[in-house]
């Protein structure tokens, strides 16, 4: 697979972008999933994911005739699994921002690979997201209320919640995501217009291509565009997840008055983002036959993001419990002992071991290139960091007056949202790598090394290549 | 695409960024001004090889995205103050850093939506139709290869000199679109 590492022009670093030997091969090898006759395996996972999707509408649609109560909610518990899977998807979106803006500006070019999917996965990780606090609002009729809207009660929102704050960070960062991820998409679906046979998918991609022509006129503009959602994008996700976390740290409540929280929400919804995307990458890059594109080169940088990421969050847990001691506050002392040692301790030990303990074994290489391993140690983040907050939430059922003191108990209307959830999100992902290109073909052309002006053809690619009778010239 | 149509331009095929650099470079010291290079990619410096410089599109996001945050500032400090005073935690009305998330995310909001509008305005898309995606040739553009097109709007335009021209470049496949 490594016969051919493109290196960097300048310090001859390997870009870790491994080209199938020219730009049409590349074109041939990310539309080839969606131009293949449809595969019965496509259908079973996307009739089971959509089965899973109506039955989310469906609890939903009794949850909005009903109320809330249809819930396990209770008082200490208000908020329950629905702010959980907010928090829980939310954060999963934050790992495609992370590669598509972050790794962009620092030029990182070995995302080109992996950009379009987790950028995907970023947008329907938000819908998501956004679905739960909607209908955790019980009587969703109201929900203009959240907006500036002027109305007949005279009433405005109150802009000093966190809450509000929220409402705006979530949907905007939603929207922000979507306009990055289409601005990227339009050249691939002009590539898409110009492959396809049949004349819907033809008019369907020449609409969304919206007559894009490759032009070095448009590409300035473009690349500029592009440049400058990457820059917004960077401090947007910084903020968005700062702003989930001041759900809870602006509160009074001891375990969530904590400065701590929005670094600590940052860096674990990166290590939840990550665990998300090696879960999806390493099936689909098998499945689409996609490994020469997204390498072990990628597999292995994105596991040492999530060992990294993990271990900040190892340090947050364990700066938590010294600061409730060292604090001195009888209150947070409490909060933090009852969630170690009360009776949600199996929750708050199931998260500690998943995103602490296992992914040590990143350590080592031999675990960094095993695919199975890997497979294995990210479905253990994605559960560990759906933990996280379960015991975030859930532990409040002990607050400070023990005659209010309960259990939460799930009901099936709980766990009909969560797996529910779960359908939506590969309910979307399966229409996303059946109908649109997953891998950003113009892109991964631009880093490929003859995409360089000054690039000379070596012995090994100088049969390939016509000879330039053009030396010379005036740059 | 019946001969009796008019001629668009004429395009000229490269296929590699080192030839269409080098030409693109010529035709910029020609007289012809209605021409373009098309890519499938972003190449690096070849809008300065065509003889163009930055894009002027982030003074337009700079400045809507001052709109935007300012907008937002003013509305949430009117709201609070003005229009819908409630005392909450006894806090003053103006407390104005409880404005920031808000204000910062419809910065953010304004801004990247002005980029990607601004971008397409600059480029006068969406367009429905162009007479260069008909062609067979030009349609590799998207995958692989390079093309330089020449309007026949442009004023040096001739069929015939203008297809002998792009050949004298280097183009590997000369031919006229029509409209």
């Amino acid at each position: 697979m490594d016969m051919r590492v493109s290196r960097d022009p300048v310090d001859r670093r390997p870009l870790l972008v491994n080209p199938p030997t020219d730009y049409n091969g590349v074109t041939e090898a990310v539309a080839a999933p969606i131009e293949w006759k449809t595969p019965m395996g496509w259908w079973i996972f996307f009739l089971v994911s959509a089965v899973f999707a109506a039955m989310y509408a469906g609890s939903t649609a009794y949850l909005i005739w009903e109320g809330t109560g249809i819930w396990g909610l209770n008082v200490p518990v208000a908020w329950g699994w629905a702010i959980v899977n907010f928090v829980f998807w939310v954060g999963i979106g934050h790992a495609g921002t992370l590669i598509s803006a972050v790794l962009f500006l620092f030029r990182q070019k070995w995302r080109t690979s992996i950009n379009r999917f987790s950028e995907a996965m970023t947008i329907f990780a938000v819908v998501c997201a956004l679905s739960f606090p909607t209908i955790h609002v019980g009587r969703i009729w109201l929900l203009y209320w959240v907006f500036p809207v002027p109305n007949q009660m005279g009433a405005w929102p109150q802009f000093r919640s966190p809450l509000l704050w929220d409402v705006f960070a979530v949907s905007i960062y939603g929207t922000v995501s979507v306009l990055f991820w289409y601005t990227g998409l339009v050249p691939d679906l002009a590539t898409m217009r110009d492959r396809v046979k049949s004349k819907v998918a033809k008019f369907a991609y020449g609409i969304f291509a919206l007559g894009w022509t490759g032009s070095t006129r448009h590409w300035r503009h473009y690349e500029t565009a592009y440049m400058l959602l990457a820059g917004l994008a960077t401090p947007l996700v910084l903020s968005v997840h700062s702003v989930v976390s001041f759900d809870f740290a602006v509160s009074q409540l001891p375990g969530w008055h904590t400065t701590i929280f929005p670094p600590y929400f940052v860096a674990g919804a990166i290590f939840s983002g990550f665990g998300m995307v090696l879960t999806l990458m390493l099936v689909s890059r098998v499945i689409f036959k996609l490994e020469h594109i997204v390498t072990m080169h990628h597999l292995d940088n994105m596991a040492k993001v999530v060992l990294l990421t993990g271990m900040i969050v190892g340090y947050a847990y364990g700066m938590e419990f010294f600061i409730a001691w060292y604090g001195g506050n009888e209150y947070e002392m409490f909060a933090f002992i009852n969630r170690a040692f009360g009776p949600y301790w199996w929750a708050y030990w199931s998260m500690v071991s998943c995103n602490v303990l296992i992914p040590q074994v990143l350590w080592f290489k031999t675990i960094r290139h095993n695919v199975a391993a890997l497979f294995v140690l990210s479905i253990f983040v994605n559960i560990g960091m759906w933990f996280e907050r379960y015991v975030i939430v859930i532990t409040l059922s002990r607050d400070f007056l023990p005659s209010s003191w309960d259990m939460f108990y799930p009901t099936v209307w709980d766990w009909a949202a969560l797996l529910g959830s779960f359908g939506l999100f590969f309910t979307l992902f399966s229409l996303f790598v059946r109908f649109l290109p997953m891998v950003a073909m113009a892109e991964v052309k631009s880093v490929m090394p003859e995409s360089d002006p000054h690039h000379e053809p070596d012995e090994t690619e100088a049969a390939k290549q016509p000879a330039t009778a053009t030396a010379g010239g005036a740059s | 695409m019946s001969s009796s149509n008019k001629v668009f331009a004429a395009i000229g095929e490269f296929s590699t960024v080192k030839e269409i650099w080098h030409a693109c470079e010529k035709v910029r010291d020609s007289e012809f001004t209605k021409w373009d290079a098309h890519t499938p990619f972003p190449v690096h410096g070849l809008e300065h090889a065509m003889g163009m410089g930055r894009s002027r599109l982030p003074f337009f996001v700079f400045a809507m995205g001052i709109t935007g945050a300012a907008g937002a500032f003013a509305l949430q400090s009117w709201i609070s103050t003005t229009a819908y005073p409630i005392i909450i935690a006894a806090k003053p009305y103006f407390s104005w850093q409880a404005f920031i998330p808000v204000t910062f995310e419809v910065m953010v909001l304004f801004s990247a939506g002005s980029a990607v509008l601004g971008m397409l305005f600059l480029n006068r898309l969406p367009r429905w139709w162009n007479p260069l995606l008909e062609s067979e040739t030009f349609k590799q553009v998207t995958n692989n290869k390079f093309i330089i097109s020449i309007e026949a709007s442009d004023p040096k335009f001739d069929p015939d000199e203008t297809q002998e021209f792009l050949r004298s470049l280097g183009a590997s496949k000369v031919e006229l679109v029509e409209e």
